[in-house]
């Protein structure tokens, strides 16, 4: 496939996305001071987040590969990208009036989520072991520095450190595993890998081998998505960075790790689908029980969303342990509603203004129906979304998950899935028990902002029973994108 | 017209629930605006489900008002239909609805906007258990009625509302989910989530015992039956009073309806082979929960109690897989309805006066409130099943069925009986309103006032309508009865079953 020009249409709304991210280095270091560079910045990125969209629906069309191979779209990539794109442009529209009230307003934080979001859109079109490494480096180091952003607070430092320590073993881990495969087979690309791994694994040695490099970038890759047993660091760090940070950790990266996993597995290793069944399964019962149980005593509403997160993902890893194209159509639909509905939550969790400034306690929600009746009406809608209650959004994703575990006889996994949702019921019902049922000691601000409002409104009206009108178009549109595995 | 009916009936009482959001709360009539809106709206909702008892076809065993719109084919449609079975059910609870508004009228004063708003939601969901025609969307609509429900008991509940909220949903919820993996494995096999289609599909006999138990989990514990019932008296004990009338009344009858719906006709052969575990946790049901309601002192917490025991009857009358079993249940179902909603309000009536639901605080009311004594005595007669009011008609088929199935399963539900008339006539009535008036704070209690006639009285119409003449009741539900024991002999190898159809039309006319 190597032709003398390559094909730059595939690559668009990364070129534009790099190039923005150029840009806006020099927009930042000519501003006057730093709100108006901050002021400034954000809009640009914005501006650059919204081209790259609108390159990624218009402009690359149909599968392709570019770059030697390197770098494949296809129907999957464009849905998840578009995901990972709205995912960034939503924390970015959300996270403003936090970092000026809090005085973080610094034009590297728009910038660094510029990168990571490149890192993310590399991430999901990676077509070999290298881009995978370099896309998620890419997007890991500007994570890290985004964990540590708020300097004075120890908990943000302290977050920032752990993710980048643990964070550090899981590459080391994963291309530890990348190296292992490429030593017993000879490439890096996952097209080749397709073709050769069922010859390859005949013979004794490179099988083991094999097998060893699987097992370690799997490790890696549910560091990346947080699964059990390698969740340590998200409560950490949930709670230690700053809010709008932690927002946009829970979106767009989830997603574009998630797409990573799933091209790992099915474009390169479809040949060991025996092994990463069996791991894949494990860690997605694991997750789904530990998000369940540990979230219960949480006091902070951040720490309670990591244990939510890691639950969900072990939901959307069901999908992959599967492994058909309407499994991972499954997984895809649910990643896009969690996705949503997570970003809702947190527009909320932003909104939680008190007089003395911005409270993660999740008692400090008491009787917020009472003084912003909105704002506790839509979290209750997010909250009873997460909990995949019938008609909200999420039920709609836990349903085709299910479905595609039980096709698969998987029962059990089924059972434990149906069984923890009950238990996590309880968390999350408890939110809206102390929005509604209890009296107010602290007064909710809520947002004066119009655009996070806005986002706000969006998610909500997606998580919503309203959400029966779109979900046959989505449903169908994530099996679109799943077919390109099949 | 008639294919729109059930949509309207749906969205009736939406559009109620947003006409409330409109109405400014700050004016001095607001509150009393927010009640009319929602009584009327029930009002008309009721009005309009009428034309299912007048435009319903007794003789066609095919379900009517069919109205169906494809959203995924072959997994989740929206589809919708009736039978003689869920237009009873549809009107009894059209029926109460506008009663339970009238009986928060007074007693509901803060957060009307949200309260009214709550009831009309629980009505569209309840009328959507009632006719959905498919798989997922019967879900949607059984699971979606525990938000309401939940807030119903947590905002205006008693005083450990939070606790039986919390009991109620997570109870139900945890049955629920198992069987939508049911669901999940049905509508994956038979490649159809269209209801219809399912009833004739035959799945193998291996998948329908894990099937049955799956649905079993959730039904039983709506129903609720023993052991899954405990989440029941701390929820009604905790409701406001229209709440306990919403979720004895129709809630309940939910999991009666999802055996007649699911369990029965998809599963024969499991529901032949695992009748009899019914019949004894039904038989359990009966006997223990009636002598718990013996010692209770909390006049709600006995009508609870009494209401698994009903429920108990319920359960086995279905299982009794005949013609006269299936009519009583149904029956009882629709009479449990309207007598434990009555009992409800009845003990929402003295709870207004004087805040306490303790029987040993009342005592000799009949001599201050005579009206009321009267009233209250009609629907205790009428849950201990005296011949002539509604109870009776129900109980007597069912015990009719279940002697056929097995003596013992008369006999004990017999026992049943015999404790019902104990804890309702001597622990309730008795130390309620009989007696002398001996308590000085009970000497000032007024008796029944118009807005409370108003609601019992349309109660005890249908109370002894349904117990002198049934007939156009049973009407309703004679053909689809037929139907299900058809579909249930289709897997059924049971020589008992075939033999119970020769002679059925014998005992039926035996039984009217």
């Amino acid at each position: 496939m190597i032709g003398p020009v390559e094909n730059w249409t595939a690559a668009w709304p990364e070129l534009l996305l790099a190039g923005g991210a150029l840009l806006t280095i020099v927009l930042g270091v000519l501003g006057t001071g730093p709100k108006a560079s901050f002021g400034r910045v954000t809009v640009f990125v914005g501006i650059v987040l919204l081209a790259a969209l609108a390159a990624l629906l218009f402009v690359v069309k149909g599968e392709a590969s570019a770059f030697s191979d390197l770098f494949v779209v296809d129907a999957f990539t464009s849905f998840m990208k578009a995901l990972v794109l709205i995912g960034s442009l939503a924390a970015l529209i959300m996270m403003r009036p936090f970092l000026l009230s809090n005085g973080l307003e610094r034009f590297e934080i728009p910038l660094l989520m510029l990168l990571a979001t490149i890192g993310m859109c590399i991430m999901v079109s990676s077509g070999s072991l290298l881009t995978l490494y370099i896309g998620l480096e890419l997007q890991s180091l500007s994570l890290y520095v985004l964990a540590a952003l708020d300097r004075d607070s120890k908990l943000s430092t302290e977050a920032g450190l752990k993710y980048f320590v643990l964070g550090a073993v899981a590459s080391g881990m994963l291309l530890f595993g990348s190296s292992l495969i490429y030593g017993f087979s000879g490439t890096t690309s996952f097209a080749v890998l397709a073709q050769e791994l069922p010859g390859l694994l005949d013979g004794k040695l490179p099988g083991i081998g094999l097998v060893f490099g699987l097992v370690f970038v799997l490790a890696g890759l549910a560091f990346k998505v947080s699964a059990v047993p390698f969740h340590m660091w998200t409560p950490d760090v949930y709670e230690g960075a700053p809010t709008p940070v932690t927002a946009f950790f829970a979106g767009a990266p989830k997603i574009a790790s998630m797409a990573l996993f799933i091209r790992v597995i099915m474009d390169a290793l479809p040949a060991l689908e025996a092994q990463w069944t069996q791991v894949i399964y494990a860690i997605a019962l694991l997750s789904m029980v530990l998000g369940s149980f540990a979230a219960i005593p949480q006091t902070s509403i951040k720490r309670l969303m990591a244990y939510s997160s890691i639950g969900h993902v072990g939901y959307a890893l069901i999908g992959l342990a599967v492994g058909t194209s309407e499994a991972i159509a499954a997984t895809t639909f649910y990643m896009a509603i969690y996705m949503i509905t997570t970003i809702g939550a947190f527009a909320c969790i932003l909104a939680m203004n008190t007089e003395s400034g911005s409270t993660d306690k999740i008692e400090d929600l008491a009787g917020l129906r009472k003084h912003q009746p909105w704002l506790a009406l839509a979290f209750a809608c997010f909250m009873l979304s997460l909990l995949g209650f019938p008609p909200f959004a999420g039920f709609f994703g836990k349903l085709f998950i299910f479905q595609a575990a039980i096709e698969a006889n998987m029962y059990w996994l089924a059972v434990i899935g149906a069984l923890s949702s009950a238990v996590a019921a309880y968390y999350y019902l408890r939110i809206i028990k102390i929005m509604y049922f209890d009296e107010a000691d602290l007064t909710i601000l809520g947002t004066k902002d119009l655009p996070s409002g806005l986002v706000m409104l969006a998610a909500a009206l997606f998580a919503s029973p309203a959400f029966v009108i779109v979900w046959p178009m989505l449903w169908s549109s994530a099996q679109a994108a799943a077919a390109a595995f099949s | 017209m008639y294919g729109y009916l059930l949509s309207l009936l749906l969205i009736v009482p939406l559009v109620g629930a947003a006409m409330l959001l409109t109405i400014p709360a700050d004016q001095v009539h607001s509150a009393r605006n927010m009640r009319w809106t929602a009584l009327w709206t029930s009002v008309f909702t009721f009005a309009l489900s009428l034309m299912l008892w007048f435009g319903y076809d007794q003789s066609n065993a095919d379900f009517q008002f069919v109205k169906k719109i494809d959203l995924v084919p072959g997994f989740f449609n929206y589809y919708l239909g009736v039978d003689g079975i869920s237009v009873l059910l549809i009107l009894l609870t059209t029926f109460l609805m506008p009663i339970c508004i009238i009986a928060s009228w007074s007693a509901i004063q803060d957060r009307v906007r949200e309260y009214m708003i709550a009831f009309l939601v629980m009505e569209t969901l309840m009328i959507g258990v009632f006719c959905s025609l498919d798989v997922f969307l019967f879900y949607v609509f059984f699971e979606g009625g525990l938000v309401p429900m939940f807030l119903i008991i947590g905002v205006w509940g008693g005083a450990r509302r939070v606790y039986a909220s919390f009991k109620f949903f997570l109870y139900t919820l945890t049955g629920s989910l198992l069987m939508l993996l049911a669901m999940l494995y049905i509508v994956i096999t038979a490649g159809t989530s269209d209801i219809p289609t399912l009833l004739t599909f035959d799945f193998s006999h291996t998948a329908q015992t894990w099937l049955w138990l799956a649905f079993f989990a959730s039904f039983a514990v709506k129903m609720p039956m023993w052991p899954v019932h405990t989440w029941l008296p701390d929820a009604h004990v905790e409701a406001p009073t229209a709440g306990s009338v919403i979720l004895a009344g129709v809630l309940l009858k939910m999991g009666g309806y999802g055996f007649i719906r699911f369990s029965l006709p998809m599963f024969p052969d499991a529901s032949h082979d695992l009748a009899i575990l019914v019949f004894v946790m039904s038989i359990i049901a009966v006997i223990y929960t009636s002598l718990v309601a013996l010692v209770q002192q909390d006049m709600k917490k006995l009508i609870a109690y009494s209401s698994v025991a009903h429920m108990g009857f319920v359960t086995i009358g279905l299982f009794t897989f005949n013609q006269q079993g299936l009519e009583g249940s149904i029956f009882q179902m629709l009479s449990h309805g309207i007598v434990s909603g009555a009992l409800f309000l009845c003990v929402g009536v003295v709870y207004d006066r004087l805040h306490t639901r303790m029987i040993d605080r009342y005592g000799g009311l009949v001599n201050i409130m005579p009206q009321y004594a009267l009233v209250f005595m009609v629907f205790t007669m009428a849950s201990v099943g005296l011949p002539g009011t509604s109870g009776f008609v129900g109980e007597f088929l069912v015990l009719v069925g279940a002697y056929e199935s097995g003596s013992w399963i008369a006999f004990g539900a017999a026992i049943g009986l015999i404790l019902g008339a104990g804890y309702m006539l001597w622990r309730l009535y008795k130390n309620v309103v009989f007696g002398t008036l001996e308590k000085d704070d009970l000497k000032g209690m007024l008796d029944l006032s118009p807005r409370e006639w108003g609601l019992f009285a349309p109660m005890i119409v249908l109370v002894l309508w349904m117990g002198i003449y049934p007939k156009p009741f049973l009407d309703f539900i004679e053909v689809p009865v037929e139907t299900l024991i058809t579909q249930m002999e289709r897997g059924g190898t049971d020589k008992a079953t075939a033999q119970r159809d020769d002679s059925a039309p014998a005992q039926k006319a035996a039984a009217r």
